[in-house]
């Protein structure tokens, strides 16, 4: 496992564009408690920037009401908060069982044989990143990937090599 | 066989997740009727029904509902566990994101059985394109009057609100969940007091699984006794079973409880894939053990028959592994899942489960010695029912039946014995 405990500073504050702004203000309303809101605002963050970094948590603390030792629990904990940044492309590889049983590590292999991507590396171009996860809830069509959000369901190399030639 | 489409009716629909043709395909129509029944009504028809908790443990969703406290003045919430991550289990995404107006109405009577006027449904971070559709399948009820200040003919409010995961498997136990949507890490609390007396926000909470929740309108608008036509007495309806692993036609599947394991893998998922045997299923989730082909041959898809074949029924997740497999690689591939997965806060299951993942990769680079397999199998013992929640145990219990079940295979990667010196020949006897 990486180390999940290190912030990454830009140098630059932190604030939201005014469309999560808004997500911000809507969201808040629907709970009892702010705190409530530390995993929906980090969410957006990392909607906004692609990760999350030193100077959101202090702002997502401050937004709230709460201490930044309370946001930087959270945001280390849950894995899925990038806590730096992630190629343009994120590609999220199943890694358990039934897309383990159906040949996971073959597009893994490829990954690290053609584009010489391990998981947790960016290519120097910044323009794929990788990462193996747990379970994602596809295995009836395993093997999957998960690129940005997006599934891809039932890969094989061959799908692959296809899939990201067409990513620009 | 054939499917039962219970819950799965409007699946092949197309656009099903939108209003209109959810509700000119029976949707919302047991509104009337529920709010024109009393609350303990609901609650009873519901025990009535036998209808079980989806989730994995199998309890009884009226008798959950039946433990809120009485003439409380604190607000009741339902937590709706839509956190699906065992794996092989992809069963309430079908629901999510095919049927989102079922799971919605389902909150509608389940708010209004237990008297809530608040869900939260937790979704897992990585659903979402699923979070997506249920998002604007909730905002389609609420502009047509179905969520809202004013439901029904009672104006009975209810607003739902969707909670994103972050990637944390344990936020699936209840209690996690609930420390989740507090705003925590997911670690489970100790129990009493019980969700239902102080769950979130300290209020009274039920905590009920996607599926659960879309079998309820069924259950409303049909009535108990015709959902225990269903399955067999000891678990009645039908559930989705997901079929994964090493089968031609993986997928999910509505069958009624009760049918035998093996028929189905082979009517409805086609079998083992590529002519291959069998070599072992896991029948509910990756925490259930494992069944050699023997086993399985005998195994019925409810709880009783596979307590008695000392498994679980678990999420109906069924794994299927060819001849194939190599059961060392598969026991480290559950070891480090559940390792990742652990929440930290009990040291035998932080500290045992990492300590398991060492020995079997010393297993399976060769290095390991007799001792080294009966020490993962003295871990097992030694982790299991000494944390807050049962995680560590999803991971023994199913290392523990691959170890018994398939020894020779771990056995055949140690090294040999060393001769030993200290051991003298007997003496001879004159």
């Amino acid at each position: 496992m990486s180390d999940r405990s290190k912030l990454i500073a830009t140098g630059k504050p932190f604030k939201f564009d005014k469309k999560y702004d808004t997500e911000f203000e809507r969201l808040v309303k629907r709970y009892p408690s702010r705190e409530s809101m530390i995993l929906p605002a980090l969410w957006l963050v990392q909607e906004q920037e692609g990760w999350v970094c030193e100077e959101a948590i202090g702002y997502v603390a401050d937004r709230i009401g709460t201490f930044a030792s309370k946001v930087y629990e959270v945001a280390t904990f849950y894995t899925m908060m990038n806590l730096h940044p992630v190629g343009k492309y994120h590609i999220c590889v199943c890694r358990t069982l039934s897309c383990w049983l159906r040949g996971k590590q073959e597009i893994v292999n490829y990954f690290r044989d053609e584009l010489n991507l391990t998981p947790g590396k960016t290519t120097e171009d910044k323009k794929f990143s990788l990462e193996e996860v747990e379970c994602l809830g596809h295995c009836g069509s395993a093997p999957v990937l998960q690129i940005n959000g997006e599934f891809y369901e039932n890969m094989d190399v061959d799908k692959v090599k296809k899939l990201l030639a067409t990513f620009k | 066989m054939q499917e039962a489409k219970i819950l799965s009716a409007k699946f092949a629909i197309k656009n099903s997740n939108k209003l209109t043709v959810a509700k000119k395909n029976g949707a919302y129509q047991t509104l009337d009727k529920l709010f024109s029944s009393k609350q303990g009504e609901v609650i009873e028809v519901v025990k009535n029904s036998g209808l079980r908790g989806r989730g994995g443990a199998g309890f009884p969703t009226g008798m959950k509902w039946s433990f809120l406290p009485k003439g409380l003045d604190k607000p009741v919430y339902l937590a709706v566990n839509a956190d699906e991550s065992e794996p092989g289990t992809f069963k309430d995404r079908y629901i999510l994101a095919l049927d989102p107006h079922l799971l919605i109405e389902g909150i509608i009577i389940a708010c209004y059985a237990i008297n809530s006027h608040d869900a939260y449904i937790y979704i897992r971070g990585e659903y979402t394109t699923q979070r997506i559709v249920l998002q604007e399948a909730i905002d389609e009820a609420y502009k047509a009057g179905l969520l809202g200040k004013k439901v029904g003919k009672q104006n009975y409010r209810i607003d739902i609100t969707i909670h994103r995961g972050g990637g944390a498997y344990i936020c699936g136990e209840e209690t996690a969940l609930l420390e989740s949507i507090e705003g925590k890490k997911g670690q489970p609390r100790s129990k009493p007091p019980f969700p239902a007396v102080e769950g979130l926000y300290a209020c009274p909470t039920i905590i009920n699984n996607v599926q659960s929740i879309a079998s309820l309108p069924w259950i409303i608008q049909n009535g108990a006794m015709a959902y225990k036509r269903y399955g067999i007495e000891s678990a009645t309806g039908t559930h989705l079973f997901g079929i994964s692993g090493h089968v031609e036609k993986p997928g999910v599947y509505e069958l009624p409880f009760g049918l035998p394991l093996l028929d189905v893998i082979n009517e409805m998922a086609g079998g083992v894939w590529k002519g291959r045997k069998l070599k072992g299923v896991i029948p509910g989730g990756s925490s259930c053990p494992i069944l050699t082909p023997e086993e399985a041959a005998t195994a019925t898809l409810d709880y009783a028959s596979m307590a008695e074949h000392k498994t679980m029924f678990g999420s109906g997740g069924i794994v299927v592994l060819d001849e194939t497999v190599s059961m060392p690689e598969l026991t480290l591939n559950l070891i480090q899942f559940y390792h990742h997965e652990s929440c930290g806060q009990c040291t035998p299951c932080r500290e045992g489960l990492g300590w398991m993942e060492k020995i079997l990769k010393k297993i399976l680079g060769g290095d390991a010695e007799t001792k080294d397999l009966n020490l993962v199998r003295e871990l097992c013992d030694n982790i299991e029912g000494k944390t807050v929640c049962v995680l560590a145990a999803a991971c023994t219990m199913p290392v523990r039946a691959l170890l018994d079940k398939y020894r020779d295979e771990f056995e055949a990667l140690l090294k040999p014995e060393p001769a030993s010196a200290t051991t003298e020949a007997p003496a001879e006897q004159e």
